[in-house]
């Protein structure tokens, strides 16, 4: 168990990089506290899945360090760092029974019979294996592979880290959330450091302490999953995370205001620096209907069980308003009121609004 | 209840007459000949299964039984590891690709009449490139057209050289279909190139290995052409093999009775060992 700590990393698959763009991770900068559960969410292509390599030592970085409990670990091969590594389509060793899959990586070290059995015995219990021990591990269902081959990280008692690179991709739907739950649960019995990959943001909010937001090989934000829905850094984020995500809407500002379609708007308190492309963020769920407010043209009426989803064009611009409980008609002219402390300006993509009272 | 429309066998009529005409009607003329005697004139006597008999307790078709089983049994000891170690140090990516595909790909297209010839013109001692470097430069005394047992190494070497190849694309083509995630799976596990070797690549290289080492036992069982062009069966009957013998008694002594029953004979056999063999490998996978 380590902290790990990324200081100047950047890769770049090109021999000879010129440029940002020749750059799979551009700059980072984390450290991840022992013990902790953290999740790098982004699209496909965002370079998490490099990132991922690089702490588990299958690829070198161009420039930078990995550090684990202070130690530079960058020249290390995988099998010297001990770290276990889950990946995206189980990796099971066809020829092994279940009890030997899990054995592996110990007899490897030269660990002696007696332990392995142990550490065997246990492991299968903790994943609820221990009737399929003695069968052959071809013929397991997906879900059981994917256990199978997160136990092989697990059996290892010196498991500095344990990394999962979109392991739930091909479970069933209905078996997702009870595997999910399964790692929580392994979390707060091994508590090793945990890094999981995806760029599905239910996995990694309810898996994930702090969730690691990355875009174009950056990180954006970093947080909590609280923190991410509430305040977002990035408009990037803001979008991201959420269903529908957050409303982004061209706008000029002018001290602690906003003026959007020529209405002005409260924000969360006064603006940062000049010139660049602003834009407001406003979450759906903090826009409201009133009496009085934005005059806007309801234009669609999504009922999505839980609440209602309603578009909107104030001016030429659509946003999207989340309702609880009642949704006025389409084609219906409606008052939107935007709440102050979730509004916020951004500035090329990046907050620019300072938040009240810190 | 439904009638099953039953005309879609109306499509599976060409098929079947053309099977019938090219391979069922000489395969029965076969068998007709091999429980019959001819003494020319086209008169033919019933003989039973006497020839079966006569053949079967030969000395001379024993000999040549055995000289095939050693053949087949050389050849795939040495084709089969040399073409997985072949296809592992294969690259698996990059420009180098296409090249070592189609060098490996090269030697199987040539015709084997064409090979047998070319392996005997470089093996003659005194004119052919290898026989005179042997001969001559290193001073080893080789000659393929006098003694056995260097008609017998140029026989095996020629065929290796034919025939590597398919064993090697084949495995290749096992190998590559391996995900990168199960070597750095292996690497975080601490595994030894042995372990990789036994643990991911043979198993995932199987279903492959079992078509070719399948296919290779039967073009080598039945092989004529090259051997035949290359010693004609020589010196003496060192190098004659199965069909080679079998050419000589149909064709060169017209005994036709006796080889059409030995070739029944030789057919059971290849197809005995071939489903065995089959059955062996692909037991596992069944449980």
């Amino acid at each position: 168990m380590a902290q790990i700590k990324l200081s100047n990393l950047k890769h770049s698959y090109l021999p000879s990089p010129q440029g940002p763009e020749d750059y799979a991770l551009k700059e980072i900068d984390v450290t991840w506290r022992d013990g902790g559960a953290y999740a790098l969410l982004g699209p496909s292509g965002c370079g998490k899945s490099t990132l991922l390599n690089i702490i588990s030592g299958l690829l070198t970085p161009s420039e930078g360090q990995i550090l684990f409990d202070g130690r530079d670990v960058t020249a290390l091969p995988p099998d010297q760092r001990n770290i276990a590594q889950v990946f995206q389509f189980p990796v099971i060793y066809d020829t092994m029974t279940v009890g030997e899959n899990l054995a592996f990586p110990l007899k490897n070290r030269g660990v002696d019979a007696a332990t392995i059995n142990q550490r065997v015995d246990e492991i299968a219990k903790m994943l609820d294996v221990t009737d399929m021990l003695d069968t052959r591990a071809s013929g397991l269902s997906p879900d059981n592979k994917q256990k199978i081959s997160m136990g092989r990280g697990l059996v290892r008692d010196d498991v500095n880290a344990v990394m999962f690179d979109e392991p739930l991709t091909v479970i069933d739907p209905h078996l997702k959330w009870k595997l999910r739950s399964k790692l929580k649960e392994l979390h707060q019995q091994v508590k090793a450091t945990m890094i999981y990959v995806t760029h599905d943001q239910t996995e990694a909010l309810t898996f994930a302490d702090e969730v690691v937001v990355m875009q174009e090989g950056e990180v954006v934000q970093i947080g909590t999953p609280v923190d991410l829905f509430e305040r977002p850094q990035h408009t990037f984020v803001g979008h991201f995370i959420g269903s529908p995500g957050m409303n982004v809407l061209p706008c000029e500002a002018k001290g602690d205001r906003a003026i959007f379609e020529g209405h002005e708007v409260h924000l969360e308190g006064p603006v940062q620096g000049t010139g660049g492309n602003t834009n407001l963020g406003i979450r759906p769920e903090y826009v409201g209907f009133g009496e009085t407010g934005i005059p806007a043209h309801v234009t669609k009426v999504s009922d999505i069980g839980r609440h209602y989803v309603v578009s909107a064009i104030v001016g030429d611009t659509a946003l999207k308003v989340v309702s609880e409980h009642s949704a006025p008609e389409p084609g219906s002219q409606v008052f939107l009121q935007f709440k102050p402390e979730q509004s916020r300006v951004y500035r090329d993509g990046w907050i620019a609004t300072e938040e009240r009272g810190t | 209840m439904r009638t099953e429309n039953q005309r879609a066998w109306f499509f599976v009529l060409p098929v079947l007459a053309l099977v019938a005409f090219n391979a069922l009607v000489p395969m029965m003329t076969v068998v007709n000949y091999s429980v019959q005697e001819t003494f020319g004139n086209n008169q033919f006597f019933w003989e039973g299964l006497g020839w079966f008999e006569q053949i079967l307790r030969s000395d001379r078709f024993q000999a040549a039984l055995g000289r095939q089983f050693l053949f087949t049994a050389l050849i795939l000891m040495i084709e089969v590891p040399l073409g997985i170690i072949v296809a592992l140090s294969m690259p698996r990516k990059g420009i180098w690709v296409p090249v070592c595909l189609v060098l490996m790909a090269l030697p199987m297209l040539i015709p084997w009449n064409v090979v047998g010839s070319m392996w005997n013109i470089f093996t003659l001692p005194k004119i052919g490139l290898l026989g005179y470097f042997l001969n001559d430069v290193l001073g080893i005394n080789y000659d393929m057209t006098q003694q056995p047992i260097s008609a017998w190494i140029t026989v095996i070497v020629m065929d290796v050289w034919h025939w590597t190849s398919l064993v090697v694309l084949l495995c290749y083509a096992g190998l590559v279909s391996i995900p990168d995630a199960y070597y750095q799976a292996a690497k975080i596990d601490g595994a030894s190139n042995w372990s990789v070797f036994r643990y991911i690549q043979l198993p995932k290289m199987k279903t492959v290995l079992t078509i070719a080492i399948l296919l290779r036992f039967m073009d080598s069982f039945n092989i004529y052409t090259e051997p035949f062009v290359l010693t004609g069966g020589g010196p003496g009957n060192s190098t004659t093999l199965l069909s080679i013998d079998l050419v000589k008694i149909a064709l060169g002594q017209f005994d036709l009775g006796p080889a059409a029953a030995m070739s029944l004979i030789y057919f059971a056999i290849t197809l005995l060992v071939s489903w065995v063999f089959y059955t062996l490998m692909t037991k596992d996978d069944a449980e």
